[in-house]
């Protein structure tokens, strides 16, 4: 499985996806974001990001219901497919065994 | 109430800026629109909240433009490709497919009639290319002089004066003149200065001796000119024997060095300090040939002439310029003002003359410097117009070809117009269409035009006499050529566009459709209208050429072959005048030399006040005046009717005259030689005998009569050298040997040499210039027209091939249906020759009036051109006719 095609803000807003599950959509997940980062972040960075995870199949969308902020508009949800998902654990357990490695000392010395 | 106020969340998208909605509507894909804008409105709703609108309006562009990416514009692929799952609109708008289409189908037409695209194409970009040229150089001329910054205030100061009855009209103005406008006049100016004419001298630093031109002029020149600085103020001429040099002088002595404060000397004698180095004056204006500015004084200081004639009202040699004071009435005002300036000043006798003073404004010098009786009759602005109607012709006549061929092939598209109407498409599709297609192709001939005329601009330049560049950072000029591609493209293809496409599809497709007869009609007044054009240059360039060869034919009264002179400003050569002599003509290269005051294209000195026996008292004899040495008249080689040449035999010959044809005639003598002719100086009168009359000699201008001159032995400090080359001797041999001889005898100056034929060649380069510029025209006219006739006859062959077909099995010769497809365009032809020749006539004849001697228009021209058109036109239309007249029956009968 290739898994270098995830990119860093994908994977971002992929994991923002799961967190946010089971009403995760661009908006809530852009604010979410800039909250966690402290950056801004555009709700069409963010619908461009879900736009290519769903072409790669690590998410799926379905139309959810309209409100009047969105003037009457329906929202597009998303959630983590079960590929997603796997793709997800794969990339934290990379990290993790990564982390793990690192020499407790030079972890000390970071704080 | 502000709308962060509001604690719940109020629906308040109607504050999101309305325009950003219709701007993602047509940017964003149909199937994405419903989800995108929503998430805008939210979000900015939140960003309302959460900051207030102001700052919410200002991130909302940022949210906005974060759309602005492929995968949001993209539309959705057809039905049957995957992701139509999405919800949407439309699959896919049509608008693309079809341009698509349009676009494919419009390059297939092009690649499959080669022949037309490139007529078409060709024709229209030449033409294009030529208008171009054109335009840029009425810009240019249009533009000359402007680099000054007070263009509009600036003028000369000039006069027109009264001479037996025709009021002449001159720029050289008296000297004292300047000081009567500053001080009864001073508040209508800013400046005025006394300036001399532009004159060559040589300047040098140590051993490096260059020959430059420039003024003596009053130090607020500078300022005047607006010249650029580039070192020292624009004060520099303040100071006493100063110098501001142009920035090519500078680098010519100086290269990388400081010239600031550094000593150049003026003919080797006088020394001055360069106080500043100003930006070379661009081509386009008057003084581009001004390479350095002495302040007036030393002109005062080194010429005595000069000095004497600080109060004299009565010696006209000098320049004034003037630039009007910020708060002046403008130009006619002060000219009305000054009028009488210099006629309160001078004497009973000069007064007869009526002089009135006037200023000429820089805006006029350049196209409008020629005077007529005391009335300026314009002068470059008529090539101005000629060339710019030429221009707008070429134009034209490229246009016609265009939209010609165009229509005509157009119709061959009937069924293209019938398959697509019947297939569905709207009336404006098909508008749309054709105007979309010939757009293209004026666009593209708009791209290949501009790499024509990049091409051709060096090669214009040097005809033209220009320095011209392509004007590519101008916006009007971009916007000039967008807007003329367009108008040609929509109008040229507004006829198939709007015609064919309002026909009933069945009518097409089932072959009952006829284009009406009339349709031809409006072709056939557009090819009259280009023969009319083409043949009316074809006469005007024949008439220029004539008047050029008939000015240059004409007895010039001496011998021009290796004669050349040299201008000498200092009294070297003339203190050793003998010496330099034998030593010139024992190197051998020289077979003759003189002196004279003038040079030998042109006359600098005329005088007034001669008197002779029987000399009727009103006439004002004035004189052109030339100072000679004895071996003048054999150094050019002049010619005598009566009597003899100066000779130093005769002791007496020191008051000889020598005159010319003219002068007889103006004097009204019947046997001039013996003569008296007496001569009012300042101390009374000096009597000179007529010892001989020569030939008319041409030294001013071909086209005008030579002026009644006299040639006596001058007591002239020497300011031409003329020399008559051994013809056994190569020019370059020759001219060595007397450089030495030069350097020998006036080592101040460089050895500046010119050949009379050569400067006497000078005087025909303007009408040379048009006679070449109208060739080029005329030839491009005549190939446009050809082009477009070509491709006609093409089309007129193609749609009678049944025609043909048929007449041929009936038993007509080649020879018949050669004649039958030909003479639609003959007739053509001589209708647009019958326009041509009267309104050609009517003005060049009106051109020709400007000269004094002048060709005769004469009935052999136009029959030549007429001919000349005619077998242009059948040889063009011939060439397709005799293709389809020998075409075999059964090919074109079997066709369909």
């Amino acid at each position: 499985m290739r898994r270098s095609d995830l990119g860093e803000f994908e994977e971002v807003v992929l994991l923002a996806v799961a967190a946010l599950s089971p009403k995760a959509y661009s908006v809530v997940i852009a604010e979410e974001l800039e909250r966690e980062t402290g950056n801004s972040v555009s709700t069409g960075a963010v619908h461009a990001a879900l736009q290519r995870l769903e072409q790669k199949g690590y998410v799926s969308s379905f139309l959810g219901e309209a409100t009047a902020e969105r003037g009457g508009r329906r929202k597009r949800l998303f959630t983590v497919s079960a590929l997603g998902g796997r793709i997800l654990q794969d990339v934290r357990a990379v990290r993790n065994r990564l982390w793990e490695r690192i020499d407790s000392h030079l972890l000390l010395d970071w704080q | 109430m502000k709308p962060e106020k509001s604690s719940s969340r109020k629906p308040n998208h109607q504050y999101a800026p309305k325009w950003i909605t219709w701007f993602i509507e047509w940017l964003c894909a149909p199937h994405l629109r419903e989800e995108v804008l929503g998430d805008l409105y939210e979000r900015y709703a939140l960003q309302v909240a959460q900051w207030g609108e102001a700052k919410a309006r200002r991130r909302y562009w940022r949210e906005v433009l974060a759309y602005v990416r492929p995968s949001i514009i993209r539309r959705q692929p057809a039905v049957g490709v995957p992701h139509h799952r999405r919800f949407g609109t439309y699959p896919n708008p049509t608008n693309t497919v079809m341009l698509r289409n349009y676009l494919k189908i419009a390059f297939r037409n092009l690649v499959r009639n080669k022949v037309y695209s490139f007529i078409n194409i060709g024709g229209l970009a030449v033409g294009m290319a030529i208008a171009m040229l054109i335009g840029l150089w009425i810009y240019d001329e249009l533009s000359f002089d402007k680099y000054h910054k007070n263009y509009d205030r600036i003028a000369t100061v000039m006069q027109h004066y009264n001479v037996n009855g025709e009021t002449v009209t001159q720029l050289s103005v008296p000297l004292p003149l300047a000081n009567e406008l500053r001080t009864t006049y001073g508040s209508e100016f800013k400046h005025v200065l006394l300036s001399s004419w532009t004159e060559g001298h040589t300047l040098s630093v140590g051993d490096k001796k260059l020959w430059k031109a420039g003024n003596y002029i009053e130090p607020g020149a500078p300022d005047m000119l607006s010249l650029k600085m580039l070192k020292g103020t624009r004060a520099g001429l303040k100071e006493p024997y100063s110098i501001m040099i142009s920035e090519s002088v500078a680098n010519a002595f100086f290269g990388e060095g400081d010239p600031m404060g550094k000593v150049l000397k003026i003919d080797n004698q006088i020394a001055v300090k360069v106080t500043g180095v100003y930006e070379d004056l661009p081509y386009n204006t008057q003084f581009n040939n001004l390479d350095y500015l002495v302040p007036w004084q030393v002109n005062v200081a080194i010429r005595d002439w000069v000095k004497n004639s600080q109060d004299r009202w009565s010696n006209n040699s000098f320049q004034i310029f003037v630039q009007l004071a910020d708060h002046s009435a403008g130009m006619e005002a002060v000219s009305a003002k000054i009028k009488e300036a210099k006629l309160q000043h001078i004497d009973k006798e000069e007064a007869k003359q009526k002089p009135e003073i006037f200023l000429q404004p820089m805006s006029n010098w350049h196209l409008y410097s020629e005077f007529k009786n005391g009335v300026n009759v314009g002068g470059r602005i008529q090539f101005v117009w000629l060339f710019g109607i030429i221009g707008a012709f070429v134009l034209l006549l490229a246009c016609i070809n265009f939209m010609n061929l165009s229509t005509a092939r157009s119709e061959k598209r009937a069924k293209e117009v019938g398959i697509r109407k019947a297939v569905g498409s709207i009336r404006s599709q098909l508008i749309g269409q054709f105007l979309s297609e010939s757009l293209l192709v004026v666009f593209i001939s708009f791209a290949i035009s501009l790499l024509l005329v990049q091409l051709i601009l060096p090669f214009f330049n040097d005809v033209a006499d220009k320095k011209m560049t392509m004007l590519w950072s101008t916006p009007v000029f971009w916007l000039l050529g967008i807007s003329f591609c367009f108008l040609t493209g929509l109008i040229s293809g507004s006829y198939p566009a709007f015609y064919l496409s309002s026909f009933q599809p069945v009518k097409i497709l089932k072959g009952t459709f006829r284009v009406g007869r009339f349709a031809a009609i409006p072709r056939q007044v557009l090819v009259v209208i280009q023969f009319t054009v083409s043949v009316a240059l074809i006469i005007g360039t024949i008439i220029v050429f004539r008047q050029i060869q008939f000015a240059k034919n004409r007895p010039i009264g001496y011998s021009r072959n290796g004669l050349l002179y040299v201008q000498t400003t200092t009294a070297d050569i003339h203190n050793h005048y003998d010496a330099f002599r034998d030593d010139l003509i024992k190197s051998g290269a020289v077979v003759e030399m003189a002196e004279s005051e003038s040079p030998l294209t042109g006359v600098w000195n005329n005088n007034g006040g001669f008197d002779w026996a029987g000399k009727d008292p009103n006439q004002d004899a004035n004189f052109a005046v030339i100072g000679v040495t004895h071996e003048f008249g054999k150094t050019v080689g002049w010619q005598f009717k009566e009597g003899r040449d100066f000779s130093r035999a005769f002791a007496t010959d020191s008051l000889g005259l020598v005159l010319n044809e003219a002068a007889v005639k103006f004097m009204g003598l019947k046997n001039p030689v013996g003569q008296i002719v007496r001569e009012k100086t300042q101390d009374g009168f000096l009597t000179y005998k007529v010892i001989g009359v020569i030939k008319d000699m041409v030294m001013e201008s071909p086209y005008e009569p030579v002026k009644q001159t006299l040639f006596y032995l001058g007591n002239f400090s020497g300011n031409f050298v003329n020399i008559k080359l051994n013809p056994n001797t190569s020019a370059s041999e020759a001219v060595s040997k007397i450089g030495a001889v030069f350097q020998k005898y006036n080592p101040a100056s460089p050895f500046n040499y010119k050949f009379a034929d050569q400067e006497y060649a000078k005087k025909f380069a303007a009408e040379e210039r048009i006679g070449t510029l109208a060739t080029f025209f005329a030839i491009l006219a005549i190939f446009i027209s050809c082009l477009g006739l070509f491709g006609l006859a093409s089309f007129v062959a193609e749609q009678r091939t049944k025609e043909i077909g048929v007449r041929k099995v009936l038993g007509a010769s080649v020879f018949s249906l050669w004649g039958l497809l030909s003479k639609d365009f003959v007739l053509l032809v001589f209708i647009s020759f019958g326009i041509a020749t009267p309104i050609a006539w009517y003005y060049l004849d009106n051109w020709l009036q400007k000269y004094k001697y002048h060709t005769e228009i004469s009935w052999w021209i136009f029959v030549a051109s007429g001919t000349g058109a005619l077998v242009v036109t059948l040889l063009t239309v011939s060439f397709q006719s005799v293709k389809a007249a020998l075409m075999d029956p059964v090919t074109s009968l079997r066709s369909e």
